[in-house]
């Protein structure tokens, strides 16, 4: 029996081993990893079904991912020099990091945010802040190019920013770092009292998307660290998270944990809207840059504005209120019917959520506790809607999926919650790799998340790729949450450091995509729009060169009587009218960066030859089969030389 | 070890065995052959009359436009239209009356079919590689395309009334 026994046994097994590796061939096998594969995998040539939005942080730009792949498309340069598209070295984008403080090659971008209509994503533009010298950037998504620099003044380490109101009616920008208003010489240890914090309101242009400061709220000084706007029935209003309530100026990490609660400061922006709009405020002498990009000229001017107009919240009553929020909350997050205020407590046990309706009726029947510089600070227990009790450890950031549940980052417990709103009961919990700051749901700041993914922002990633010294990858990671439980899919590297994100439904934006910029809408002052415009002219010192690139040449290719100790602007123009034929052009020597030109686009380089010789130029991008033959030469003769400037193509000239 | 543990012992074995196998299987499995019978399609043919001598009048090109019926008279408004355009978007690569980077347009039409010029102004890419024509004349001008200049169809024609005027 026995025998028998263990014969059917073997009997089975042979036939599990050959059904198993038969299996193999099908999807069945192996199910949940390639399952998992499945749900990232986008087929070579399919589009992926969301843009991601990463911000850059410390590299200054924004980055563009298709998601579920985690596939990089773009850096868009923002705030930073970039090289590869010559952002900040040709001379149409220098104006553009043009500031206060003269000329800025870097920056720190944070929290990009796509513009709203009805609260809504409507995949215009997004708004991305500079944290260390405070501006606020737009980005075209027609063109997904940055055609916008606003500076802010009296703001420093802008960091409550730049998130929009849901018919972007405002960009709004909050210092995190308290300065003296205007600055002026003091003693640092005379903080207290004395510094002051702004929230400054951009007002935005509805056919252009442009920005203009409409004005600044002086605040108390503390740090004001998150925003986040009110929607649906808490439209109009604004909310800040505070830490460094106590005011310090020295060793925060210790003195600005002091106190059990700061604020989350809620400011009914409408209000003092209308205040001004009524001739309120006091104009206060500044210096601010407001650079502007053109897609018809493919020029950036800076213009510098000297007067911002500031509010004192205490002119303005019932328009500013203090919600008491448990340890330096760092996220303040609005849910998407807009009821519900999350407080990141990131030294806090529990996560703190305010009910808005609470608000207003606390407001209403004054129930306040104290005041901190004259602003009513309105009683704990009369905001708070819930609590989520103990969900882990260093909450950070929550956002939504549209359904109800509430999605916390939580960085020393390294790990994405998920939660239910109105009962606060922790649904499910996941790890990440390793220690996330920020997640993203796309539209997960709106009145309509896609609740389908998440992605979580690591600020650390040590064993989870092949190691490149020191300093390893930045990285984010894609959970599916479409199901009861988060589902880790995908690890995917990212440019350095994903801070912060927005997403959206490729379709929002697909469609709207530029191919190239018409030549005949071109209104370059240099442009050289066909071969007979092309030529070569002198300016004292100045030499001005007007060329055109098509495949596979440059016209013209042969310059004589450029001189050393000359100042050579080389204005390019790509005559292509089709779709993905840029051109380069780099010449040796030449103190800056190659120049990638778009279809119709002119771009402007300036050489400045410091030695004798017969000098080469390329184009850099390659962009046909006859790529390596376009090129050219530039003759360079001593300063003291008489040779007159000529240019040719070929025999034809 | 119990005759089961053995059984499965051995039951793992054969998966680890059948299953390792397989995948070596796989990663073996590019193909070399693929790769030049594409290359051996892509040789160039052999041309004796240059094609920008060829005669081919009644090859009407791949593209937009299938039928062409050219009046009598040249619209002299239309053709300065087109003459416009044709500095403006053409003359990177062609000369009106000689060889550039491209043939010149002048004598065209005793060579070519309207319908042909047209096409080959509007879908070039398509051209180069569908019509033979073209494919040869891309051999002949050293492998540089003809570029796309994305012409409306009205553009298109009137560069064509312009070349009319080429004697």
């Amino acid at each position: 029996m026995k025998k028998l026994f263990n014969s059917t046994i073997g009997f089975i097994i042979i036939a599990l081993v050959f059904t198993s590796c038969n299996n193999g061939e099908s999807k069945s096998n192996s199910a949940l990893s390639s399952n998992v594969a499945e749900k990232v995998y986008v087929a070579p040539g399919q589009h992926d079904e969301f843009y991601a939005f990463i911000s850059g942080g410390f590299s200054g730009q924004l980055s563009v991912y298709g998601l579920p792949s985690g596939r990089l498309f773009k850096v868009i340069p923002v705030f930073s020099q970039d090289a590869e598209k010559a952002w900040g070295y040709n001379e149409e984008t220098k104006p553009m990091l043009n500031t206060s403080h003269g000329f800025i090659p870097w920056d720190d971008s944070h929290h990009p945010d796509i513009s709203q209509t009805a609260g809504k994503l409507d995949g215009r533009y997004i708004y991305i802040n500079a944290n260390n010298t405070p501006r606020i950037a737009k980005i075209d998504l027609t063109t997904f190019e940055t055609t916008e620099i606003i500076e802010i003044p009296n703001s420093a380490g802008n960091h409550s920013s730049s998130f929009v109101t849901e018919n972007t009616e405002y960009v709004v920008a909050g210092t995190r770092f308290s300065v003296p208003i205007p600055q002026r010489d003091m003693s640092i240890k005379d903080y207290k009292g004395n510094f002051k914090g702004s929230l400054s309101f951009l007002k935005v242009n509805p056919e252009n998307g442009e920005m203009a400061i409409k004005f600044q709220i002086l605040m108390p000084g503390f740090d004001y660290d998150l925003s986040h706007p009110g929607r649906g029935k808490s439209h109009g209003w604004f909310f800040f998270t505070t830490y460094n309530t106590e005011e310090a100026n020295s060793l925060l990490e210790v003195n600005a944990s002091q106190n059990d609660k700061d604020f989350i400061a809620a400011i009914n922006w409408k209000k003092i809207e209308e205040y001004v709009n009524n001739g309120g405020g006091t104009k206060m002498p500044t210096n601010y840059a407001h650079n502007l990009y053109s897609d018809e000229t493919h020029t950036a001017t800076s213009t510098m504005i000297n007067e911002v107009l500031t509010v004192n919240p205490l002119d303005v009553p019932g328009a500013v209120y203090f919600l008491p929020t448990p340890k330096s909350p760092h996220g303040c997050d609005v849910d998407p019917t807009g009821e519900y205020i999350v407080g990141n407590g990131k030294l806090s046990a529990n996560l703190t959520v305010h009910s808005f309706t609470k608000m207003l009726d606390a407001i209403e029947n004054k129930k306040f506790d104290g005041e901190a510089y004259g602003i009513p600070i309105l009683k704990f227990e009369d905001v708070l809607a819930g609590s989520v009790e103990q969900p882990g450890l260093g909450p950070l950031h929550t956002e939504f999926d549209g359904k109800g549940n509430a999605y916390t980052t939580f960085f020393i417990s390294s790990e994405v919650v998920k939660w239910k709103l109105g009962t606060w009961e922790v649904l499910d919990r996941k790890p990440t790799y390793y220690s996330v700051g920020h997640l993203m749901i796309p539209g997960g700041n709106s009145a309509e998340p896609f609740g389908k993914y998440v992605v979580a922002m690591n600020k650390i990633t040590k064993d989870r790729y092949l190691p490149t010294g020191p300093e390893v990858t930045q990285s984010a990671q894609l959970y599916d949450i479409s199901g009861d439980k988060m589902e880790l899919l995908l690890d995917f590297p990212t440019i350095g450091e994903p801070h912060y994100a927005a997403g959206c439904p490729a379709s929002l934006i697909e469609a709207n995509s530029k191919k190239l910029y018409k030549l005949e809408e071109n209104t370059h002052p240099y442009a050289a729009k066909s071969d007979a415009d092309t030529k070569v002219v002198r300016k004292g010192n100045e030499v001005h060169v007007q060329m055109t690139m098509i495949r596979s040449h440059f016209s013209p290719d042969n310059i004589e009587g450029i001189k050393v100790g000359d100042k050579v602007y080389f204005h390019v123009t790509n005559l292509e009218q089709d779709y993905d034929v840029p051109h380069g052009i780099a010449m040796i020597g030449a103190n800056t960066s190659e120049l990638l030109i778009m279809p119709g686009q002119t771009e402007t380089f300036v050489w400045e030859p410091k030695q004798v010789g017969v000098w080469p130029f390329y184009c850099t991008d390659f962009c046909s089969a006859l790529h390596q033959e376009m090129q050219g030469y530039v003759r360079v003769s001593p300063a003291s030389s008489n040779i007159e400037l000529s240019w040719s193509l070929g025999d034809d000239f | 070890m119990t005759t089961i543990q053995k059984l499965f012992t051995l039951f793992f074995t054969i998966i680890l065995i059948s299953c390792g196998g397989k995948k070596e299987k796989e990663e073996g499995g590019f193909s070399y052959e693929k790769k030049s019978t594409t290359e051996t399609t892509s040789t160039a043919p052999e041309v004796k009359i240059p094609a920008s001598q060829k005669i081919t009048l009644s090859d009407k090109g791949v593209g937009p436009v299938t039928s062409l019926e050219l009046p009598a008279e040249i619209n002299t408004e239309m053709a300065a239209h087109g003459a416009d355009i044709y500095t403006k978007m053409c003359t990177a690569c062609h000369r009106p009356d000689k060889k550039f980077i491209g043939p010149a347009p002048k004598g065209i039409f005793e060579r070519r079919s309207p319908e042909w010029i047209m096409n080959m102004i509007l879908n070039p890419e398509n051209m180069i590689q569908n019509n033979q024509e073209a494919k040869e004349l891309l051999a002949e001008f050293n492998g540089a395309p003809m570029a796309n200049q994305n012409l409306t169809m009205e553009e298109a024609r009137a560069v064509l009334e312009y070349f009319r005027t080429l004697k």
